[in-house]
């Protein structure tokens, strides 16, 4: 039978928020990749103002969490879950930060004309989308292996990235005019790695949330 | 670290120094099984909890180290229960030796209808100390040790009845410390206790397990989490006989608990 229904109605209810965040957070990355596709200022802006939002749900998140321990006293494998959600959500909004940090990026180009079609940095965008999806529903459904997973998928990021780099290093050898532009771009990819590198960090907490064993389980190349 | 050793709610324990054991413990009253082959070493200079659901033998097995259970018509106990190697129930055992050695609080206060003065120093009397100096010494140092000096030194002459009563629970306290035991079972001994009243026994029993080996059986969860250093869990099997289902370092046992029955227990997810 089970007795404590109210708590886990409550902690089940923090999941959510954490989908939700998530969700909040997914969109910010795709939105800044296609402001800076489209030259989108007013697209930029909007996201630079929805920033706020996300943080303000991770407060709400942090805030319920905190009532909970201070008025349930979970343990075990409930007490890890709590725990776990308050680092993934410290994690998520730092990809929210990231996020943002593209759409400033995309203020400061403004109308510049583009350095050359962007190729790999949509692609690392949408693999950074894909491996927080995936990691808040390992959360959701204590599924430890499909987190290990993921954390080795980071290398195809780190991957695009190098290639990324490369490129522009090209661009900028061949022409130092273009070192402004190029060199922004390089921050928006440099973005988009730090964000797969915090999916990580949420897949080793859905690990110990699961197993109890708190482990590094990839030491990222940047 | 020593291999022997766990660290445990802040405290390093040392498992090779056991103080009390049992050996596939039975424990019967009458036909009725109340203990079935429960196996523990408790480490000496720590708090070891006992937790579980009501009726899985928690008191009965507490009992077992000081031999109450013999008060009980038809009880039998079938297997080991060694107090620093040596067997207990053996019959060259002297029981009011062995219960000088291992003191025992319980659930409400009961302290003896005389003045606070005499509750401490009723044991010490009993076991033949009859100097009123160096009686007042024990009871000084007993209470002092209970925390209850500072409180009761000026009316050391007045009834112990007149105490509140986590005055009294520490009074009961000092009172076994007062015969300078090795061992103290305590059996929900804060459950008749408010709040603050239930906190400074805490208190208290950590301070104490630096120079005694405390058990203690609570049915209050988060007790047993903020208290003590070892915890076992305990839960009845169909037959309702008592079994041991998990016994660990106390961090373990509320983080991350290796068996299915302990994790559901503390997690509520039965009672």
């Amino acid at each position: 039978m089970e007795i404590r229904t109210t708590f886990h109605k409550r902690l089940r209810e923090i999941q959510d928020d954490v989908l939700a965040m998530g969700s909040m957070v997914e969109k910010a990355t795709s939105r800044s990749i296609e402001a800076l596709k489209e030259r989108d200022i007013d697209k930029a802006h909007e996201i630079i103002a929805d920033d706020v939002k996300i943080n303000k749900k991770r407060f709400n998140i942090e805030e319920k969490c905190v009532q909970l321990i201070a008025t349930q006293q979970p343990m075990a494998s409930d007490l890890r879950a709590i725990i776990c959600v308050l680092n993934i959500i410290t994690d998520i909004e730092r990809i929210g930060d990231h996020a943002e940090g593209i759409a400033k990026i995309v203020v400061m180009i403004g109308d510049e004309p583009p350095l050359k079609p962007l190729i790999d940095i949509p692609r690392m965008a949408e693999k950074v989308n894909e491996m927080l999806h995936r990691s808040i529903d390992a959360l959701i459904n204590r599924d430890a292996d499909a987190a290990k997973q993921i954390v080795s998928e980071d290398d195809e990021v780190d991957n695009l990235y190098d290639q990324v780099f490369r490129e522009l290093l090209v661009f900028m050898a061949e022409d130092p005019k273009t070192i402004t532009r190029a060199t922004r771009l390089i921050w928006v990819a440099h973005n988009l790695e730090r964000s797969a590198d915090r999916v990580t960090n949420i897949c080793e907490r859905v690990v110990y949330m699961v197993t109890g064993k708190m482990e590094e389980l990839a030491v990222s190349k940047y | 670290m020593k291999m022997n050793s766990v660290f445990s709610n802040g405290k390093v324990i040392d498992q090779s120094k056991t103080k009390l054991r049992t050996g596939a413990v039975n424990l019967y009253y009458g036909s009725f099984q109340a203990l079935r082959k429960i196996s523990l070493e408790i480490p000496e200079h720590a708090i070891t909890a006992i937790i579980g659901p009501s009726g899985c033998g928690k008191s009965s097995f507490l009992r077992l180290f000081n031999r109450m259970n013999d008060l009980i018509v038809g009880a039998r106990v079938e297997g080991g229960v060694e107090l620093d190697g040596i067997p207990i129930y053996d019959k060259t055992i002297d029981v009011v030796e062995l219960r000088k050695r291992v003191g025992m609080v319980f659930q409400k206060p009961n302290p003896f209808p005389m003045s606070v003065f005499e509750n401490v120093a009723f044991g010490p009397r009993r076991h033949g100390k009859r100097n009123l100096g160096e009686l007042e010494d024990i009871v000084e140092k007993s209470l002092h040790q209970a925390a209850l000096w500072d409180e009761v030194k000026d009316k050391l002459g007045q009834s112990a009845l007149s105490l509140s009563g986590g005055q009294q629970q520490r009074l009961c306290i000092a009172r076994v410390l007062a015969v300078e035991p090795e061992v103290i079972l305590m059996d929900e001994p804060c459950s008749a206790l408010d709040p603050v009243a239930t906190l400074k026994i805490e208190d208290l029993m950590r301070y104490l397990a630096e120079n005694y080996t405390i058990v203690i059986v609570t049915h209050n969860m988060q007790q047993a989490a903020r208290v003590s250093d070892m915890a076992a869990f305990m839960m009845m099997e169909e037959d309702r006989a008592g079994v041991l289902v998990e016994y660990g370092a106390t961090s373990e046992i509320f983080t991350n608990p290796k068996d299915k029955r302990t994790e559901d227990y503390i997690t509520g997810r039965f009672g």
